[in-house]
């Protein structure tokens, strides 16, 4: 556990590191602003041994207008994890790839691409369609997307959807004599 | 929010089609002909036809969603659907009862399509689960189709999320007697309503990298 | 005259009944196969309603003359294959067309039917469809090799390429069949009569499971129902082939369709016991240990 709050110091003093949540001896999440990113992405995996890209994800936090991306890496040697978590504006979203990183991440950011419509110039294929296809409304993981807005006007609700209390329901069909004395 | 919206136009300027149209050389192996209703026979020799097509029903192999997993304990000794003269046919050519296994995202959407065109008639088509039937729990889903029965005809509906094998040895036995009574025409269903089932695949699909008329 | 249309009549009868015995012969084995699988299997007869059904399809699709002819050649194979081997010795009805060196040609048409599915199968378009092609191909040169090594050595004990002298000479006593009198031989042919039949190790060319189904991904419809009654006529004359070649062939109807039932029953054994070959180990399994034995029932002739 202290091996990894040695090391923060030592990144520290490299970077503007924003903040540092030590989970448990085995995951430790680092906050770094955008324009670090990539470079402190860079020197964990080549000096600290971070080599593994577990996976790459946003989270859209609408009420803060940023989306968070978290860069999950994996040390094989001392089995720790690291997510470097970075905020990045909603408007006009934009990041450094790592494509030069791990090939795979080129991946990872069409599906971001795709999916909340940040952008990655440079990376191969980021404006391919991912899995939806021809996709021409907005990106379908943003929290303003009306999801289900969207699924009514576009693929032919059924009429007559009833709606229950899953709780109330299972009392009075499954249950109906113990009903009351729930 | 000005400001979003203009970002997403010039996302969408941007994003390119898996497979934009199709070159004037692959047009060549697609059959451009409108598909023409064809009527059944008359009397004795539809009802006998219709016998054999209930006792010999082929499933097209393809496991649309999760439901298709219901589909391997009916293969196997527990339910054994051969006794019923079902069996699993790996080629959409061979295949007459096509089983959409619970729910459709629309790039799945774009594949029944195409293995229900190329399926030869009479086929027919079994919806399983609640999601064929309304969407079932992806109803307010961005990606999953609401009604099968807007994209391909539906001889029969079996709800239930997930079914069990019975209630789809159940569905079977009801298409069969839908075929015998010669009540499952979904194909020339199909055919006549042409132009609306386009419409409304065309409505969900939006890099149709397909000719109209694939088979 | 009279004779040629009495033979047509023949003809008719034995194909009528080699087609039914072969239907009926794979519905059976289908559900041997069930029971092995703890399953009931289906119906005996549903290879027929399947045929019925396929030809009662109301649509179809063509690719042109060769996809049409494509069956029509592997049926011409079957037909062929059949139609000049004795089915049953002494028979008026049953001896077909078999005349001196039908060996040779039989061997011929066991082959012809799948290069003429190779041509209807290529215009498909579908590029499932060559590839089955070219590993049934491949595996049919493999297998052929100790089958030819085996005839080699049989023609060569009983200096003849005629089928009805090779029954002959195997009359009078189940010593004198060539399984007992040329056993070599026979382990041979037997071994790739496995191949042959396409049962279980070696079914990866027409296995659903694999590139989907092979050589018939883009057959439906009757061009399917076509396939599916050569299969049935070409199972039979395969059967009645070996049983002439190796097992005495028949006096009697019945006695041919107990020893082709038995001989078939072996294939669907073996079968179900063993899991799928990959098409390179079957080619090399066949150009292995088979070889190996049909070689020696070769030399073991010229000593």
């Amino acid at each position: 556990m202290n091996i990894i709050e040695d090391k923060f110091s030592v990144w520290q003093k490299r970077f503007s590191l924003s903040g540092f949540e030590n989970k448990s001896s085995e995951l430790a999440f680092v906050q770094v602003p955008a324009d670090q990113t990539v470079a402190f992405i860079t020197t964990v995996r080549d000096l600290d041994g971070y080599k593994h890209l577990v996976f790459f994800t946003a989270v859209d936090l609408l009420e803060d207008g940023v989306f968070r991306l978290t860069y999950m890496l994996h040390n094989y040697t001392t089995k720790h994890d690291l997510g470097i978590q970075t905020d990045i504006s909603r408007d006009s979203a934009s990041m450094e790839s790592i494509h030069h990183l791990w090939p795979h991440g080129a991946t990872y950011q069409r599906e971001l691409k795709e999916m909340f419509g940040i952008d990655f110039p440079g990376s191969p294929g980021v404006n391919e369609s991912f899995v939806l296809e021809g996709w021409f409304a907005m990106p379908p993981m943003r929290r303003d997307f009306d999801t289900k807005e969207y699924s009514e006007a576009t693929f032919f609700p059924r009429p007559g959807r009833k709606t229950f209390d899953t709780q109330e329901y299972m009392k009075e069909q499954l249950y109906p004599s113990e009903a009351e004395t729930w | 929010m000005s400001d979003s919206n203009k970002q997403i136009d010039e996302i969408a300027s941007q994003m390119k089609m898996a497979n934009d149209g199709l070159s004037e050389q692959d047009k060549a192996y697609f059959c451009d002909t409108r598909p023409h209703a064809v009527e059944p026979y008359k009397g004795i020799l539809e009802k006998f036809a219709n016998w054999a097509r209930s006792q010999s029903l082929w499933i097209l192999g393809f496991g649309t969603g999760c439901g298709a997993i219901e589909l391997r304990p009916l293969m196997t000794s527990r339910y054994d659907m051969y006794r019923y003269g079902i069996q699993p046919r790996p080629t959409p050519r061979q295949a007459c009862v096509f089983v959409i296994g619970g729910y459709a995202s629309v790039k799945t959407a774009k594949r029944i399509v195409r293995s229900y065109e190329q399926m030869q008639g009479p086929k027919f088509v079994l919806g399983l689960g609640s999601c064929t039937v309304n969407g079932g729990m992806y109803w307010d889903s961005y990606n999953t189709i609401n009604r099968l029965d807007h994209y391909i005809p539906v001889d029969v509906y079996i709800t239930g999320c997930m079914p069990r094998p019975e209630a789809l040895l159940a569905g079977f036995n009801t298409l069969k007697g839908m075929i015998r009574e010669g009540k499952a025409e979904g194909m020339n269903k199909y055919i006549e309503n042409f132009d609306w089932y386009k419409a409304n695949q065309k409505k969900i699909i939006k890099d149709w990298n397909m000719p109209d008329y694939n088979w | 005259m009279n004779d040629i249309l009495l033979k047509a009549l023949y003809t008719l009868i034995s194909l009528f009944v080699i087609t039914n015995y072969g239907l009926l012969l794979g519905g059976t084995m289908a559900r041997v196969r069930a029971k092995v699988q703890g399953r009931i299997g289906q119906p005996v007869w549903q290879p027929y309603i399947d045929i019925i059904k396929n030809n009662f399809k109301r649509t179809g699709i063509y690719h042109g003359v060769m996809f049409y002819l494509g069956p029509v050649f592997r049926l011409a194979g079957g037909l062929g294959t059949y139609l000049f081997i004795p089915a049953v010795y002494g028979s008026v009805v049953f001896a077909n067309f078999s005349f001196s060196g039908d060996l040779l040609l039989v061997m011929y048409f066991i082959f012809f039917g799948q290069l003429g599915m190779a041509l209807g199968a290529g215009q498909s378009g579908h590029p499932y469809s060559p590839l089955g092609v070219g590993r049934g191909l491949a595996q049919m040169a493999a297998f052929e090799v100790p089958f030819s090594l085996s005839i080699i050595a049989i023609a060569a004990q009983y200096q003849t390429l005629s089928i009805t002298e090779l029954v002959a000479a195997q009359q009078g006593g189940i010593m004198n069949w060539i399984a007992f009198t040329n056993p070599l031989a026979m382990i041979a042919a037997m071994i790739s009569f496995l191949g042959m039949s396409m049962g279980n190790p070696f079914s990866v060319v027409i296995a659903p499971q694999e590139i989907p189904i092979g050589p018939p991904t883009e057959m439906q419809s009757s061009f399917l129902g076509m396939l599916q009654t050569n299969r049935a006529i070409f199972n039979g004359a395969k059967l009645v082939l070996f049983m002439n070649l190796y097992f005495g062939g028949a006096a009697s109807i019945w006695v041919m369709v107990i020893k082709t039932f038995l001989i078939y029953l072996y294939t669907v054994i073996v079968g179900a016991s063993f899991p799928r070959f990959r098409v390179d180990q079957s080619i090399r399994f066949f150009l292995g240990i088979p070889t190996l034995i049909g070689i020696a029932a070769v030399v073991l002739q010229m000593l």
